[in-house]
């Protein structure tokens, strides 16, 4: 089992598939030479030339746009667009006609085109460059939603989404590209639609996506010192979402916190929370606690930007709330 | 759908007046098509709101005829009479008015959703510009598998102000793909005029093409013949490997913005003097020297077509409430 980084994870999905498959290709901003902003790309213009790694001019409506002609005829593109702020300049593709061509055409259609996105904050970018988004894409029918949290994860569930029949915005979390975790030599597909137990516990389920699933393990490290025993979930796919997994967890600790980078209103953490209250209404001993964002853009001085973003020490202010109910 | 006879007798110089019969037929075939469409809206058969493209029925034919089967289009609001010219028959596409599974999109779709993969209709956009990139990824795909077909988007004059359609043809003509841009020039952006939402003169919008350093093709859209010829030579460009064309097509609608529209903001005389010089059934008709009797005959047998075609639709079948969530994921 070698260790790599999420960000090599991501490389190796996109390596491996383009190797096996001449369908696949990407476009993208600074993705060919520079190896993309994030460095996910760098070495794949060497390996695979300048027709199957395309620099695109700064157009993200017509890099996605022609993402969905390419896949409509048969091949099997991948999109990055730099920052998921960029994604809103995109959204009329995404949101009338990837999503919606399917449907429309009375089934003739699909559009196999998977979207790479990242974002997060952290690093006082300031407004535009480290928002959260997710929660806009999972409100459109039509689009598959993921969000990988880990290595393994992150290769496994871009394999399943670029051999999708639909289009898959995906979200990487620009923090989580240096992090490291072992995974396997062969690449094993991640079913989308299938949430992850990271941590099993008895007490609290903490429902966490990207970066916050992180801070709800170092959470949870924290909160197991005073005798609480928190279980960490990660729902991977946020469309198709796995309620069976989540209403399971929290049918067996009776008590849930959702956890996001994303401002709380509004955020997925709102959906997570309406899913477990009409699957585990019987069971909760305690309302269901929900850690976000504070609801104002991002500012740039750290010090602001630290107190606008949820860390651990909000999930275990969260959890403890939940215990405290009892 | 061109035959490579059909080429061969234009020449590059003109058309046999057998093709333009043809064309003739097809443009009279869309519009009864379109008239029955407005009198079935009124009588209230129809959901949702139309658009239908009298006047504009020589750019739905010429372009289409000079396009093989395998070559794909995206298509406007205005749908109607491009998915009649790419192959569609009439009574699938009038069974998608009436929301039947016989449909063209299967009751999915509706007028301004009209698709049909088998003719190469990758579907008609209710979003302004909408389908213009697509097109753009459609032709990258055939240049990625050295395939000789070309890609067609639709649009109108009041596209061209979108970012998508500055984006899209930025993109295509940087990669060169096998794509024709199919500029269906009216002069009005629903109830807006040129001069009220153009900065170029209304005739002079081909120029959006030198923006790009994209090869410009330039026809009368109420000439049929033009038409064909002008999307022969832009086909031939895009398949050479050449680039992308933006082909500049003048035309003229004769009608509201959709079928209801009083036209409150259209001067009544140039409305009539329009319909009276621009029509471009008459003009073909002119130019054949179809004689009355000629005329009936075709007509009749368009318009019983046509008649068919509402027999079909209303005879089809309504979709289960339940079939409504069938394809939001393959």
């Amino acid at each position: 089992m070698p260790e790599v980084t999420y960000r090599e994870a991501v490389r190796d999905a996109l390596a491996r598939a383009m190797r096996e498959d001449e369908r696949v290709f990407l476009m993208g901003e600074d993705i060919a030479e520079m190896g993309g902003s994030m460095a996910v790309t760098q070495g794949l213009l060497e390996e695979f030339g300048p027709k199957r790694v395309r620099n695109t001019p700064i157009s993200e409506m017509a890099i996605v746009g022609s993402g969905i002609g390419a896949a409509m005829q048969g091949l099997r593109p991948v999109v990055e667009i730099m920052y998921e702020d960029f994604l809103t300049l995109s959204m009329e593709q995404l949101v009338n006609q990837a999503a919606k061509h399917r449907t429309m055409s009375g089934g003739q259609l699909s559009v196999p085109l998977t979207i790479r996105t990242q974002g997060g904050a952290g690093w006082s970018p300031g407004a535009q460059h480290a928002q959260q988004l997710e929660a806009w894409f999972v409100h459109v029918p039509g689009l598959k939603v993921v969000f990988a949290s880990t290595p393994e994860d992150v290769r496994g569930l871009l394999w399943s989404a670029i051999y999708d029949e639909n289009p898959v915005v995906f979200f990487e979390h620009r923090t989580l590209y240096p992090i490291k975790g072992e995974i396997p030599d062969e690449l094993e597909p991640i079913p989308l639609g299938k949430a992850r137990i990271h941590r099993e516990g008895t007490d609290v389920s903490v429902i966490a996506t990207g970066r916050l699933v992180h801070e709800a393990l170092a959470a949870a490290d924290e909160a197991e010192k005073d005798g609480i025993s928190v279980e960490v979930v990660d729902p991977r796919t946020l469309q198709p979402l796995d309620e069976e997994a989540i209403i399971a967890s929290v049918v067996k600790t009776t008590r849930a916190v959702t956890a996001h980078e994303a401002v709380t209103r509004g955020g997925f953490g709102a959906e997570l929370t309406a899913v477990i209250q009409h699957g585990a209404f019987d069971y909760l001993d305690a309302p269901i606690e929900r850690v976000g964002a504070k609801f104002a853009p991002l500012p740039f001085a750290p010090v602001m930007e630290e107190h606008v973003i949820p860390h651990a020490a909000d999930v275990l202010a969260a959890i403890k709330r939940t215990v405290a109910r009892a | 759908m061109a035959t490579v006879e059909e080429r061969a007798e234009s020449g590059g110089k003109g058309v046999s007046e057998e093709v333009l019969r043809r064309f003739f037929r097809e443009m009279l075939l869309i519009r009864r098509f379109e008239e029955k469409v407005e009198e079935r809206f009124r009588a209230g058969e129809l959901p949702g709101f139309l658009h239908v493209a009298i006047g504009q029925e020589a750019t739905a034919t010429g372009v289409c005829a000079a396009l093989e089967r395998d070559d794909v289009i995206a298509s406007t609001h205005r749908a109607h009479g491009h998915a009649i010219a790419k192959g569609t028959a009439v009574e699938r596409i009038m069974a998608e008015l009436y929301g039947k599974v016989e449909g063209c999109s299967h009751g999915f779709g509706g007028s301004m959703h009209l698709y049909d993969l088998e003719v190469g209709n990758l579907g008609a956009n209710a979003v302004v510009a909408g389908g213009i990139p697509g097109i753009v990824g459609a032709a990258l795909a055939f240049q990625t598998r050295n395939e000789p077909r070309v890609a067609v988007a639709f649009f109108g004059d009041g596209a061209t102000n979108t970012g998508t359609f500055h984006e899209s043809l930025n993109l295509g003509q940087l990669w060169k793909v096998p794509a024709i841009f199919v500029l269906e020039n009216n002069g009005w952006a629903e109830s807006t005029p040129a001069k009220q939402h153009l900065p170029l003169p209304v005739d002079e919008l081909g120029k959006r093409a030198q923006a790009f350093g994209m090869k410009l093709i330039e026809a009368d859209g109420q000439d049929v013949e033009a038409v064909y010829l002008a999307t022969l030579a832009a086909r031939e460009h895009a398949v050479s490997g050449k680039g992308p064309v933006l082909l500049h097509l003048r035309t003229f609608r004769l009608t509201g913005h959709y079928v209801g529209d009083p036209q409150i903001y259209r001067a009544k005389d140039e409305l009539k003097e329009t319909r009276e010089t621009k029509d471009p059934i008459e003009l073909l008709r002119a130019r054949l020297e179809l004689s009355d009797d000629e005329l009936a005959t075709i007509d009749g047998e368009v318009t019983a077509e046509v008649e068919a075609s509402v027999v079909f639709a209303k005879a089809g079948t309504d979709p289960k409430p339940e079939d409504a969530l069938k394809y939001v994921y393959a």
